[in-house]
């Protein structure tokens, strides 16, 4: 039966194969493949090995891993890819602040071409022009998007290359003798949370901006938090919340004033691609993320990329090797004074790096703008009709258009139902969709967070809005509905007073064991 | 089966309706008639309890007879246990109080009430942390962080704390507002204790923050950075509040949770102390004051912590105020500045400004102070 509000909803239930995790699957002696003896001549002349081992290296019990036929594995990694709802599944606009967009199922195919994958780090230079030329052409096509003058591909991901800008810039001032007092490092509550986390990991003391009543950071705050301590700043332009600071100018010239460095999070560039650069903005560094503006697959932790540019004096500090030619060759140079160092080991995610150079061959300057353009059109046309949607506002600058994505509020609807954002998200999984609200803390109240980027047809976007607006209409009519919510889905409500107890939690099956004891699991054996 | 407390103060709301800021007292109660009041808080409560009646044989209802409990119960087909009754149709405070004695020595899991913040103080002031409880929104003063967003929450909240699907709780501000100075235009606050509630972040605040590092686990960071910053030769004046407490815990002191305490060099100097006598501690020596905005209203001085008057902010001086506040705090706040309020213009002016409120370890967050508008 088709909801009567939206007909373009679907009749979407999840699958659900009530799989065990692996290590509760193990059966004692079950193995994968199972290997002949060996045979008696071939011990007779040369032991069993294991012996040849002393006896204080050799493990006494083996290493507790699940034990479980290949069959059984593959029907189990099978039913786990199908719980889940992956960007080529779903309709994938909710998850904001990602920048969800088609990854052409062509450049997957180049990077898992023998000519890519079987090239190994460890050749000789002469071996892999190919490969150099493609990162050096890259980090010539990411200078003329940015302004800067040297990238470096080597950080493998947004937070790796914000954690590189933090290292670069502790060199910077190291090498003016200033590294252990300027330990302060400037962000702001709308940019990315790594921005504040990675620099933190570097050790830097995080200073957070809130924003002013437009939703723009608050410049007297920052002239209140620079001083002499101040190592730098990191900073998202347009932010989290889809606005764009045209102040941002002003935002480099005074941490400038006190010495500090000024890094750029561009891990989303989608909606500036083309338009505006790092360099007008007077930054000293910046960071894309190829597997958000450049179109590579999101790894969910696994292969990324964040490529760090920097400007010509900074770019003295970058990670080695960067690549060079020398107008006959492409060769790993080494030659950076004050490198600090490997951000990695070898020279970045090559298969990244190639999906990312032939999205941007592919699409062209041109091209690259468009998808910009385009990315902005839809954000707005989504902006436009979910305002129009009683109950859903878009909190800070008047109602006036957004850039690339937009930070809505749920609150209206809140107070009128009591349905929120997180009853909404659930909701919503129940047709299929995935609905982010936002990163964390909720300074927009009951947030959702919506970025459609250039990949999505009006038909899907107005599918996604009918989701909306049904489970809006679902609030006021019958809300006990949306607060059961999920329905159709694999995993129902769980109790989230435990997210922050260590006691609980458990990221790994040992820690798992460790705190819930062997009878929370079923164990066979 | 588990045991669910009820306790409704049938009066509860019914002076804001008719524009009296409260409805604590017999007199009030008399002239909120006159203009015509009457009662929301059993309806309010039937909202709640709206939630629960799905689930009505997980529950053992407890409550107290006639308008504080009783009728809204059987209103909604609830079976309840009375463990008491009011002796006089008008129920007053001492209702309140002895119908929450009477659920605390029942041992019920959570007790449910519906009022505002006279009745919430009036259960802090029975069973203080003992028993976990929570407010259904319903009277006209609601300053205190034991309450529900809205009813509907409130039945959510119990019904997840039966269905076993919140197992924490964590203590709440109760405030007291004086209704005589609240008519008057003056909101004088106090701290007036604290109650456990149980720990539901998202329908407690409305999601207002929804950091996924709770207030707990963010005070015993703020307690870390300010252990680290501690020197010897400094007197430190720790302001009340639980933001303050892991911080005294740190050091193995005793905290004052609504009081001043004075420390140096790991000692306490001074507990729950005076103006007066906080003046005479410190005695023009170097020393830090620590201090956290209370209550929900974002006041960092004048409400709650009047000890710290402007005399003491002179001899600390403004650089050496520590503010800390988590940022599901800050966040609370919607943009709007922490406040001060000591009674004193010129000081009001003097410690406006930004500052750098420790959020936690190594982190701040640069935030506007200014009077009240």
């Amino acid at each position: 039966m088709k909801p009567q509000h939206g007909s373009r909803l679907r009749n979407f239930h999840q699958a659900k194969w009530d799989e065990e995790v692996i290590f509760e699957l193990s059966n004692p002696g079950e193995r994968g493949i199972h290997y002949p003896q060996v045979e008696r001549a071939i011990s007779d002349a040369v032991g069993d090995g294991v012996s040849e081992i002393p006896a204080s290296m050799r493990r006494e019990s083996p290493p507790a891993l699940p034990e479980v036929g290949q069959m059984r594995v593959l029907k189990h990694f099978l039913r786990l890819s199908q719980q889940n709802l992956g960007a080529d599944l779903n309709i994938d606009v909710g998850q904001g602040t990602c920048t969800i967009k088609y990854s052409p199922k062509i450049n997957e195919k180049i990077a898992g071409s023998a000519k890519a994958r079987d090239i190994h780090p460890h050749q000789d230079e002469s071996t892999v022009q190919g490969a150099l030329r493609i990162m050096y052409e890259l980090d010539l096509f990411f200078r003329e998007i940015s302004g800067m003058d040297r990238f470096s591909l080597q950080p493998s991901s947004g937070s790796h290359a914000i954690l590189t800008m933090a290292a670069v810039i502790h060199k910077y001032h190291e090498v003016r003798g200033e590294a252990d007092t300027r330990d302060e490092l400037i962000t702001t509550i709308f940019s990315h949370p790594s921005d504040a986390a990675a620099a933190a990991a570097k050790g830097y003391r995080i200073t957070t901006l809130y924003p002013d009543e437009q939703g723009m950071p608050d410049l007297e705050a920052l002239k209140a938090a620079v001083s002499e301590r101040t190592a730098g700043l990191f900073i998202t332009n347009p932010e989290d919340i889809g606005i764009f600071n045209p102040h941002i100018a002003e935002f480099t010239r005074v941490v400038h004033e006190v010495g500090g460095v000024c890094g750029y999070d561009q891990a989303n560039a989608n909606g500036i691609m083309g338009i505006t650069r790092a360099r007008e903005a007077d930054f000293d560094l910046c960071f894309f993320n190829l597997h958000k503006t450049f179109s590579a697959p999101h790894g969910c932790g696994g292969p990324a990329s964040g490529a760090l540019g920097a400007t010509k004096e900074m770019a003295d500090y970058l990670p080695v090797p960067l690549v060079g030619f020398d107008g006959g060759k492409y060769y790993l140079d080494y030659d950076v004074p004050h490198t600090i160092g490997k951000a990695r080991t070898f020279y970045g995610a090559f298969p990244v790096i190639l999906k990312a150079y032939a999205w941007i061959m592919s699409m062209g300057a041109e091209g690259l703008k468009e998808a910009a353009r385009i990315a902005v059109l839809n954000n707005n046309y989504l902006f436009k009709h979910i305002t129009e949607i009683a109950g859903a506002t878009s909190p800070y600058k008047g109602g006036k258009r957004r850039i690339e994505q937009v930070r809505y509020s749920w609150e209206e609807l809140y107070n009128e139902t009591g349905v929120d954002t997180h009853d909404v998200t659930l909701r919503l999984a129940d047709f299929g969709f995935h609905l982010w609200q936002s990163h964390h803390p909720f300074v927009v109240p009951q947030p959702f967070t919506i970025e459609p980027t250039e990949s999505y047809s009006k038909e899907e976007l107005d599918e996604y809005l009918d989701g909306l607006r049904h489970v809006v209409h679902e609030a006021r009519t019958e809300p006990d509905t949306v607060k059961r919510a999920p329905h159709n889905s694999v995993v129902h409500k769980i109790d989230e007073s435990v997210y922050d107890d260590p006691d609980k939690w458990a990221i790994t099956w040992r820690a798992y064991l460790k705190k819930h004891g062997r009878e929370a699991a079923k164990i066979r054996g | 089966m588990k045991k669910l407390g009820l306790i409704v103060n049938p009066v509860a709301g019914m002076g804001g309706a008719v524009g009296l800021k409260g409805t604590d007292g017999a007199d009030t109660l008399e002239r909120a008639r006159e203009l015509g009041a009457v009662p929301h808080a059993q309806e309010r409560t039937t909202t709640a309890l709206t939630n629960l009646t799905g689930i009505a044989d997980d529950i053992e209802l407890l409550t107290y007879g006639s308008t504080m409990g009783e009728a809204v119960a059987a209103a909604c087909g609830l079976r309840a246990t009375l463990v008491g009754s009011p002796s006089h149709p008008d129920t007053t405070a001492q209702d309140t109080v002895a119908a929450a004695r009477a659920m605390h020595a029942a041992g019920v899991e959570l007790l449910l009430f519906a009022g505002g913040d006279g009745t919430a103080r009036d259960i802090c002031g029975a069973v203080g942390t003992d028993v976990v409880a929570l407010g259904i929104p319903a009277g006209v003063k609601i300053h205190s962080a034991v309450f529900a967003a809205n009813p509907t929450a409130a039945g959510q909240v119990a019904a997840a704390v039966i269905a076993g699907n919140i197992n924490r709780a964590v203590e709440a501000e109760v405030m007291d507002i004086d209704e005589e100075d609240y008519r008057r235009e003056v909101l004088s606050a106090r701290l007036y204790g604290y109650l456990r509630i149980p720990d539901a972040r998202r329908l407690l605040q409305g999601l207002k923050a929804g950091s996924p590092r709770s207030d707990a686990a963010m005070q015993m960071a703020i307690a870390s950075e300010l252990v680290e910053r501690m020197a010897d030769d400094r007197y430190y004046i720790v302001g009340p509040g639980t933001t303050c407490r892991p911080f005294m815990e740190r050091l193995g002191l005793d905290h004052t949770l609504l009081g001043v305490d004075v420390i140096r060099a790991g000692r306490q100097i001074g507990k729950d102390v005076s103006e007066q006598e906080i003046l005479s501690i410190v005695d023009d020596s170097p020393c830090t004051l620590v201090v956290t905005p209370v209550g929900g209203q974002g006041f960092l001085l004048g409400r709650g912590n009047q000890q710290i008057s402007p005399d003491v902010i002179r001899q600390v001086s403004k650089e050496n105020i520590s503010v800390v506040a988590t940022a599901e705090k800050l966040c609370s706040l919607r943009g709007k500045p922490l406040l001060v309020d000591t009674g004193d213009e010129d000081t009001d002016t003097y410690l406006s400004g930004y500052y750098r409120v420790i959020t936690g370890y190594h982190e701040n967050t640069i935030y506007r102070v200014s009077p009240p508008t």
